[in-house]
């Protein structure tokens, strides 16, 4: 059940697209969010660059953030991530307030990220990669009085990450030796490694080819299965053929938050991209 | 589990970090064993073969340097923490030993000598809970930083408490006291080789079952990307922790049965100096792989008592070696080694001995010049009481003399000539046979 | 009172010199990311070179040449050996420095041997300039002083006026931008660091008659600049400013100061005695403790405030 919109078009007031008309009582019985944002703000100095984004995404939805460059998009996720803290808001983790937290309580708490650079660990092989993805989730902790040979859970889980990646022939190649594309998808890997069950990926398919983005984009499919996931894109190939609903983040807001076909036809989001007078004569040309 | 054919079976030395995968070490496939069994071995018999008594003091020393080497390593290697003051949790080790091994001689505790390096790590590990929390909280540059101040504080601290640190003259101690199981008295220095060569064996092998641990692979994870390892659920300054206090462990082992065998132990213990040491022999050794520690710790020794006594300019030559090392080999004799194995698997080592030969040739040649100046201005200036005339690999130089001057100055020269025209050489062969690796792993792979 | 002031007088011109070489280790660090461990080397070298070249030619000109070859001999090393290094990561880069520092350390004591040089201030500046409630304060440190100062008052206006300075800024924080401009980055972080190398070398000259030359002189001011720099944050010149003035001035009063706990216990009626237990700390005078200040000071602001006093980069 998601939340209601306000008219799509002329007139949205509000950027903002909480509970919409769900009541406080309500909302105390109804299943928390999987990941809530109110009016989120994070300034760098005197620079204000996420200006008070909301946003409310149910659990299993697949969302894509998209935005023109230097929105804010990578911010967002980094406050999220528990990477900087917000200068004021609130970021809700299944109805647990996880804004302020360090990365690892928050990945703890079930939530796991990629990065728009690859940041795998580049001397250790593929398969040792996503083994310590697991290791936590696991609950080894930092043991030093097990072998990691046999950790048999922990090795059938990364065996299985390796198979689902497609990396089986690179099980033992160092990570920096990998191909650009291969660095991905372990990257992908080690995101969910975990077990997190909202996956937060940051522009999955940068400088990939087309053809290598389409088989990217059908793995990310796959191994997200059952799982909430926001993703970052530029390519709005990927944007429609991936995401249920579609954020559109512009200077620091969230300005609309709707189904694919809803977001093309909004007007602000078309002032975004294309600029005001264009998006008056698309209006005016009766597109709805 | 999925069959992935052939998976190799990665032996002892090459551990787990940054060993290349490809090298199938076909003759260690029954790896594991035999290296350890060998190193046992080599350990048992070493003091049977040499016999001296200078040889048997410098294996003592190498088991000591080994395992606080292997220490060292567990910050640097596998942890990418770089430490000036090591020397600290060794050092408190070997003070704290010596003061419990004087407390077994009044008799106020009844504790076998063969235990006293136990109370050593025991204590080192207590101090690196004090300090290792505020070291670890940051990493790189200022963990280095860090790690130099604290050295300096317990060095000057070791003068500010003569009663502890026993001032000028040290603390010393005796060895042939309290307990003696099975008639042991460590009187003789060969049983206190055997005893140091127990506590390097097992040290070794539970230093090396860490890497084996989740601790010690999410220690390598965090040396290579701090902050992805927060993104999967662990707090990085934790894990560092714990492994900086583990290290220090074994460091305050080393230190403890450095108090043994010298049966003494000054505040030079705990110099920066000393710390100094450990670094760049543990570098020089090599520390991207678990063995490389060892050579390290061999080489440290081989340094201190043999290369001291040959060359008053030995820390020159230490120094631009370490020099040499960091700019053109900075994995160390090991990676060196390691590099070299690699081009074995393949089947073209033979090829490269003509280059290495004429390598070794000529840069010979070159340090028999530049050594020959360098002696004779030590010579100059630190035995100049003994006129100007010094002898030098079986020929009569003359400190003051052109001819002598200029003809070292000719050997170097020339020697540098020839080594560069060898390297260049042995570069281009090196590159072609690297490129036909890269094909033949690929070509391995695509199978 | 006259304790007072003279410490204060001493104390801040050893703080400024603590200054001016943490000045250049931070500037190297802030543009390069290197920690050169060799920095109080080329202070060490500065001191001697001074003695070699005022044996010859006088104390006048050795301020500017010794300087200007430890400079050349810092450029020179930047050139062939850091920037080979630079690609292997900051670890290797470390190590370089100490090796650098270890050779020349030996070096020195090859060249000059071991015990301390007569390295003596000019004849020009000995004596008193003025004295105060009746103690002397040397001409000489009112001489490092003011060398200080204008030095610190040129670096500030050439990064902050002239062009080169403008773009040594640019690429203290974005190298690869500035060299996309056209500018010869590469020989921007020689100049650098054979600037921060004369810096150095310049406190070594005036300090080193001040205080003592001898091959130990690097070692014991090297960590206390490196304190230095980690207490004021990393890549903060300000910071290192105001610590490098702290610690001056908290170590030169702790040097002179003989009291101990010992005596303060007594004041009130406590009487300790060796069989007191702890009795190796109480009677530990303060000048005793003067040596291992900068530590603890380093050790307090990692426990609370680890950013150092106005730090800005993480290391």
């Amino acid at each position: 059940m998601s939340a209601v919109m306000p008219d799509a078009g002329v007139g949205a007031a509000s950027p903002s697209f909480e509970s919409g008309t769900r009541t406080r009582a309500v909302a105390d019985t109804a299943p928390p969010y999987a990941l809530e944002l109110r009016d989120l703000r994070k300034s760098f100095g005197k620079t204000e660059i996420i200006r008070g984004a909301s946003l409310a995404v149910n659990a299993g939805e697949r969302i894509a953030v998209i935005g023109p460059n230097g929105a804010g998009k990578s911010t967002l996720f980094n406050l999220i991530s528990g990477r900087f803290a917000p200068t004021s808001g609130e970021v809700l983790l299944n109805g647990h307030r996880i804004d302020g937290k360090r990365p690892f309580e928050i990945n703890r708490l079930g939530l796991s990220r990629s990065f728009q650079i690859t940041n795998i660990f580049p001397k250790l092989s593929v398969f040792e990669n996503l083994r310590c993805g697991v290791l936590w989730s696991l609950g080894y902790k930092y043991t030093f009085l097990k072998f990691l040979a046999d950790l048999h859970d922990a090795n059938e889980r990364a065996e299985q990450l390796l198979h689902m990646i497609k990396l089986d022939r690179k099980r033992d190649v160092l990570g920096v030796n990998l191909t650009y594309a291969e660095q991905r998808a372990l990257e992908i890997g080690i995101t969910i490694a975990g077990g997190a069950n909202v996956i937060l990926l940051d522009e999955p398919t940068a400088g990939m080819s087309k053809s290598e983005t389409k088989r990217f984009i059908e793995l990310i499919k796959e191994v997200t299965v059952g799982k909430t996931l926001l993703t970052v894109e530029h390519d709005m190939g990927v944007v429609f053929g991936l995401a249920d609903k579609i954020a559109v983040v512009v200077y620091g807001e969230v300005i609309a938050f709707d189904t694919p076909a809803a977001v093309r036809a909004n007007q602000r989001v078309q002032e975004a991209y294309l600029g005001s007078h264009v998006a008056d004569a698309q209006a005016a040309a009766g597109g709805h | 589990m999925s069959a992935v054919p052939q998976r190799a079976e990665q032996s002892a030395p090459a551990a787990s970090h940054a060993a290349t995968p490809y090298y199938r070490f076909q003759p260690f496939n029954i790896g594991r064993w035999i290296i350890w069994t060998l190193f046992a071995v080599v350990l048992l018999v070493a003091p049977l073969i040499f016999t001296s008594s200078l040889s048997q003091t410098m294996l003592t020393q190498m088991g000591v340097a080994i395992i606080v080497c292997l220490s060292y390593n567990m910050l640097l290697g596998q942890g990418g923490m770089l430490s000036f003051g090591h020397a600290v949790y060794s050092g408190l080790g070997a003070f704290l030993a010596i003061h419990t091994l004087n407390l077994v001689s009044k008799n106020h505790l009844p504790l076998p000598v063969s235990l006293i390096p136990l109370v050593g790590g025991i204590s080192a590990m207590g101090f690196a809970l004090l300090f290792g929390w505020v070291t670890t909280k940051k990493a790189a540059t200022p963990f280095a930083m860090i790690t130099l101040g604290i050295g300096e504080l317990v060095w000057a601290m070791s003068l500010m408490f003569p009663e502890f640190f026993g001032g000028e003259g040290g603390i010393s101690g005796n060895r042939v006291t309290g307990p003696k199981p099975f008639g042991i008295t460590f009187g003789p220095q060969i049983q206190l080789y055997y005893l140091i060569a127990v506590y390097t064996f097992v040290c070794t092998g539970l230093m090396f079952a860490f890497t084996r641990t989740p601790l010690g692979r999410m220690l390598n994870a965090v040396r290579d990307n701090p902050e992805r390892v927060e993104f999967v659920g662990y707090d990085t300054q934790k894990v560092r922790y714990i492994s900086f206090v583990i290290a220090a462990f074994f460091a305050g082992i080393s230190g403890g049965l450095a108090a043994l065998n010298f049966e003494i132990v000054t505040s030079e213990v705990v110099s920066g100096y000393r710390s100094g040491a450990y670094l760049l022999f543990t570098f020089l050794g090599g520390a991207t792989f678990f063995f490389g520690p060892i050579i390290g710790g061999i080489l440290m020794v081989l340094a201190f008592v043999l290369l001291s006594e040959l060359t008053k300019a030995w820390l020159l030559y230490l120094g631009l070696v370490f020099l040499f090392m960091v700019m053109y080999a900075p994995g160390g004799i090991a990676s060196l080694i390691m590099m070299n194995l690699r081009v074995a698997a393949f089947g073209r080592l033979k090829e490269l001995w003509v280059s290495y030969l004429a390598l070794a040739v000529t840069a010979f040649i070159t340090l028999i010049g530049a050594a020959a100046m360098i002696e004779m201005v030590y010579h100059l200036k630190l035995n100049a009481a003994l006129g100007p005339e010094l002898r030098f690999m079986g020929a009569a130089l003359n400190a003051q003399g052109a001819s002598s001057w200029f003809g070292a100055a000719f050997v170097m020269l020339t020697g540098l000539g020839l080594f560069e025209v060898a390297r260049r050489h042995f570069a281009r062969q090196w590159g072609e046979i690297q490129e036909f690796i890269e094909k033949e792993m690929k070509r391995r792979e695509a199978l | 009172m006259e304790f007072f002031t003279i410490s204060l007088l001493n104390g801040v011109s050893y703080g400024l010199l603590l200054f001016m070489l943490s000045s250049g280790l931070t500037l190297i660090f802030s543009m390069m990311g290197v920690l050169n461990f060799a920095h109080a080397s080329f202070y060490m070298l500065g001191a001697y070179f001074a003695f070699a070249v005022s044996q010859l030619v006088g104390y006048w000109p050795a301020l500017f040449i010794a300087p200007l070859i430890v400079g050349a001999l810092g450029a020179l090393f930047e050139r062939y050996c850091l920037r080979r290094v630079h690609k292997f990561g900051h670890v290797p880069e470390l190590l370089i420095t100490f090796g650098l520092s270890f050779i020349i350390l030996e070096v020195v004591q090859l060249i000059w041997g071991t015990s301390s040089l007569d390295y003596r201030v000019p004849a020009a500046l000995e004596g008193p300039l003025f004295t105060i409630y009746g103690t002397q304060f040397p001409a000489y440190r009112a001489f490092m002083m003011l060398v200080a100062l204008l030095m610190l008052v040129s670096i500030w206006l050439l990064l902050t006026r002239t062009r080169i300075g403008l773009i040594i800024q640019a690429a203290l924080t974005h190298p690869e931008t500035v060299e996309a401009l056209g500018h010869n980055v590469p020989r921007v972080f020689m100049l650098v660091f054979g600037g921060g190398a004369a810096l150095a070398g310049l406190a070594g000259v005036i300090g080193g008659n001040a205080f003592v030359t001898e091959p130990g002189m690097a070692a014991a001011v090297g960590p206390v600049i490196f304190v230095v720099v980690v207490v004021g944050g990393m890549g903060s010149l300000s910071g290192a400013f105001i610590a490098s003035l702290a610690i001056g001035i908290i170590q030169t009063f702790a040097v002179g100061t003989d009291s101990s706990l010992l005596g303060a216990a007594g004041t009130i009626g406590f009487d300790i005695t060796p069989q007191t237990f702890g009795y190796a700390l109480w009677k530990l005078k303060i000048s005793q403790v003067a040596p291992i200040l900068p530590f603890l000071f380093l050790v307090l602001m990692l426990i609370f405030r680890p950013k150092g006093l106005l730090g800005t980069r993480e290391g």
